[in-house]
C-alpha cells in the first residue's frame, strides 16, 4: 500500500493545465447550478439531512457509487494494478464484495428502523445518550479519516494535474476545494450533494467506460494478448500475486477489515435514508452494487493498460507516481482532452466524497451530540439543522486545515483505517443491535469503544506509523504491532467484546426490542418520505 | 434514559403482541433463513479465495488459457458470484419477502394477527 504514496516533487508535467482547470470549472458550475434549482426547498431536518427522504433506488444506487468509488478508488486501484498487477485486482474485490453484508444484513433494516444516522439504530432499544455519544464519536473518527484521505489525495492530484509542485500553491487548492464542498453541502444539504454524487458517478463510469473500450479496441478485445504485453512491457511478474503484498496475515487483516468495513461506513449507511421505503434502500444497493462491479472491471483493464501502453517507468517517473497511472493512460489514448476530462473527474470524485462526509459528519454532532445528548431532545427542528450547518462549515473548515497538514501522507493507508476502524468500532454493534435480542447498552459501549480504541493503539504502534523507510515517521521506531492493518485482531475483539458486555449486563426493554424488531422487518412505523 | 424510549403502555402492547405471533416468527424465520446461510456462504467463498491468494500463489499463477490464469479467473468468479447473489437475493426479496411483510402490516391494522 505504500506505494500509493504522492511524491511532491513534480518533475514533470503533462497536458494543459489551463484546460483542465478549466474542464473542472465547468464542472463546478454546473453542478453549482444544479445544486441551488434542485434545493428550493430545504427548511425540514429531513430534506436537510435525508434530501425528504424523495430519491428513488436507482438514484439512490448511483449516489451511492459516488460516495463510494473516491479518487483512493480511481486512481489508486489503476495504479495498483499498473504497477503491481494482479495484487492491486485482489484489492478491489474486497471492496465489491463488502456489498453483501449491506444488502443482505444491513440496508433494509436500518432504513425502516432509524431516521437520519446511524446512532438512531443503535440507540433505539438501549439507553439513548451514552449509546448515541459513541457512535457519533465513532461516527466523527471514520468520517474524519476518511475526509483526510481525500484532502490529502486533492494536494497529490494538484502536482500531478496542474503542476503545482510548492506545498504552499497545493494549500491553496486544497482550502478552494474544501470552500467549494462547503458551499455545496450548505446550499444543497442532502438533496444538493445527492445530485452532486449522482453525476460525479455517471461522468466517472462514462469516463472510465469510454478509456476501457479505447485499450480494448486497441488489442480486438483479446484480454490475454494486452496481459501478455504489460508483462513484457513491465519486465515483472504482474499476472501472479506478491508483488504489493509481502505480508500474508497484513493482507488478510486488510481484507476482513474492507469487507466489514463498508456496511459500518456512516457516510454509506445515511445514505439510505434518503429513499422512501426499504424496498427502494433494497434497490439501491443494487444499482450500487452494479455500478461498482463494472467499475472495478473497468479498472482492471486501465491498470494493464496503463501497464502495457504507458509503462512502468514513465508512471513512476510522474509527479503522483502511482496515482498517475490513469490520468497518463488517458493522455496517452486521447492527448489533452481526455486527460482534462479524466482529471475533472477525478477532481470531482473527490469534492463529492468530501461533501457527502461532511454532511455525515455534521448529522452527527448536530442530531446525535447537540439536540439528544445536550439538549436531551428539547430542540426545535430548525435550530437542529442550523447547528449542522454551522457544525458543517466548521467540519469543513478543519478538513481544509487537516488535508493542509495531510499532505503527503498516504491516501490508501488513511482510508484504510477509517475503513478497520468502521468494521471493528461500528459493524459488531450495527449486527449486534439489529439481530441479537441480549444486547445491552453496556454490550454497545464495550464494542464501539473498544473497537475504536484498539484499532487506533495497534496502527499508532504498527509499521505504518514507525520503523520502516515508508512509514509516516520513519526516523522513530516504536512499532511493536507487525501488521499495518489491524483488522484481524480488532473486529474479533469487538464482537467478543460485544458479547461479554451484554452477558454482564441486565438491561431488556422489551417494548422497544419488540417495536425494533417489528418494524425493522415489516416497515411499520418507519420514516415516510416528505412530500412536498 | 431520554423521554423517547418511553413508548405509551397501548403501543408497547401492540408491538410485543405482533412480535408474539406466530405470523411474525414466520416472517423472521423466512428472512433470517435466506440471508444468514446466504451470507456465510459468500464469506466463505471470499476468505477462501483470499487465502488462497495469499498462500496459493504459484496455483493461482498457473496459465488455462493464453495469459489467462487461475488466479484471475477465480478473481472474476468473485464478481460473477456477488453479482448473482445479488440478483438471487432482489428477486427473492421481492417476490417472497415483501408480500409477507405486506401481509402482515394489513393484518396488523386490521388487528387479526394469528
Amino acid at each position: 500500500m505504500s506505494a500509493l504514496a504522492l511524491p511532491w516533487q513534480a518533475t514533470t508535467q503533462v497536458g494543459n493545465t489551463t484546460l483542465n482547470i478549466g474542464i473542472f470549472l465547468v464542472f463546478v458550475l454546473v453542478t453549482l447550478g444544479i445544486v441551488i434549482k434542485v434545493s428550493k426547498q430545504n427548511t425540514t431536518a429531513a430534506d436537510y439531512y435525508a434530501g425528504g427522504r424523495a430519491f428513488s433506488g436507482r438514484q439512490n444506487g448511483i449516489a451511492i457509487t459516488g460516495d463510494y468509488l473516491s479518487a483512493a478508488s480511481f486512481l489508486g486501484i489503476a495504479g495498483a494494478i499498473a504497477i503491481n498487477g494482479y495484487d492491486g485486482f485482489l484489492y478491489s474485490i474486497g471492496f465489491l464484495v463488502a456489498w453483501l453484508v449491506a444488502l443482505l444484513l444491513v440496508a433494509e433494516l436500518l432504513r425502516n428502523t432509524g431516521r437520519f444516522t446511524m446512532a438512531d439504530v443503535l440507540s433505539f432499544r438501549l439507553r439513548q445518550r451514552p449509546v448515541r455519544t459513541a457512535a457519533a464519536v465513532t461516527t466523527l473518527a471514520v468520517s474524519a479519516f476518511y475526509l483526510l484521505a481525500q484532502m490529502a489525495g486533492a494536494g497529490g492530484l494538484v502536482a500531478l494535474l496542474m503542476g503545482i509542485t510548492d506545498r504552499g500553491g497545493q494549500s491553496i487548492v486544497i482550502a478552494v476545494v474544501g470552500g467549494i464542498m462547503i458551499v455545496y453541502v450548505l446550499v444543497g444539504g442532502m438533496k444538493g450533494t445527492t445530485w452532486v454524487q449522482i453525476i460525479k458517478a455517471a461522468l466517472l463510469i462514462v469516463g472510465a467506460g469510454i478509456m476501457t473500450l479505447w485499450v480494448g479496441t486497441k488489442y480486438g478485445f483479446n484480454m490475454s494478448g494486452l496481459f501478455g504485453d504489460a508483462v513484457q512491457r513491465a519486465q515483472a511478474p504482474l499476472l501472479s500475486g506478491g508483488l504489493q503484498y509481502k505480508n500474508k496475515i497484513d493482507f488478510i487483516s486488510l481484507s476482513i477489515a474492507i469487507v466489514l468495513g463498508t456496511a459500518g461506513l456512516p457516510h454509506v449507511l445515511m445514505r439510505f435514508y434518503t429513499v422512501p421505503t426499504s424496498k427502494e434502500a433494497r434497490r439501491s444497493v443494487v444499482w450500487a452494487i452494479w455500478l461498482i462491479g463494472i467499475f472495478y472491471l473497468f479498472t482492471l483493464v486501465l491498470g494493464y493498460g496503463a501497464a502495457a501502453l504507458v509503462g512502468k517507468d514513465a508512471i513512476n517517473a510522474a509527479p503522483g507516481k502511482q496515482n498517475s497511472a490513469a490520468p497518463l493512460l488517458a493522455f496517452h489514448l486521447g492527448g489533452e482532452i481526455l486527460l482534462g476530462v479524466i482529471s475533472a473527474v477525478a477532481f470531482a470524485t473527490i469534492l463529492a466524497v468530501v461533501a457527502g462526509l461532511t454532511i455525515t459528519a455534521s448529522a452527527s454532532f448536530a442530531h446525535d451530540i447537540y439536540a439528544q445528548v445536550i439538549k436531551r431532545g428539547s430542540v426545535a427542528p430548525d435550530e437542529e439543522v442550523k447547528i449542522a450547518r454551522r457544525a458543517a462549515v466548521v467540519i469543513g473548515i478543519l478538513a481544509i486545515i487537516g488535508g493542509i497538514f495531510a499532505n503527503g501522507q498516504n491516501i490508501a493507508f488513511l482510508v484504510a483505517l477509517a475503513f478497520a476502524i468502521a468494521a471493528s468500532a461500528n459493524l459488531p454493534t450495527i449486527l449486534f443491535s439489529l439481530f441479537w435480542k441480549k444486547f445491552t447498552t453496556r454490550g454497545a459501549l464495550f464494542s464501539m469503544y473498544g473497537g475504536l480504541a484498539s484499532a487506533l493503539t495497534l496502527i499508532i504502534f504498527s509499521p505504518t506509523v514507525s520503523g520502516t523507510a515508508t512509514s509516516m515517521f520513519p526516523t522513530a521506531n516504536f512499532a511493536w504491532f507487525p501488521l499495518n492493518n489491524p483488522g484481524i485482531i480488532t473486529v474479533p475483539l469487538s464482537f467478543f467484546l460485544g458479547w461479554l458486555g451484554s452477558v454482564t449486563s441486565d438491561e431488556h426493554n422489551e417494548a422497544k426490542y419488540a417495536e425494533m424488531e417489528v418494524r425493522s422487518l415489516t416497515g411499520a412505523g418507519a420514516e415516510k418520505a416528505i412530500a412536498h | 434514559m431520554s423521554g423517547q424510549n418511553d413508548i405509551s403502555d397501548e403501543r408497547a402492547a401492540r408491538y410485543i403482541e405482533v412480535q408474539n405471533s406466530q405470523e411474525f416468527a414466520d416472517l423472521r424465520k423466512k428472512f433470517r433463513g435466506f440471508v444468514f446461510p446466504m451470507t456465510g456462504a459468500f464469506l466463505a467463498w471470499y476468505f477462501l479465495y483470499v487465502l488462497l491468494a495469499s498462500y496459493a500463489i504459484d496455483f493461482m499463477a498457473t496459465k488455462i488459457w493464453g495469459n489467462i490464469t487461475i488466479g484471475l479467473v477465480l478473481g472474476l468468479a468473485q464478481f460473477a458470484t456477488t453479482f448473482a447473489i445479488t440478483m438471487v437475493y432482489a428477486r427473492w426479496a421481492d417476490r417472497e419477502l415483501d408480500p409477507a411483510a405486506a401481509k402482515l402490516a394489513e393484518h396488523m391494522e386490521r388487528g387479526e394477527l394469528r
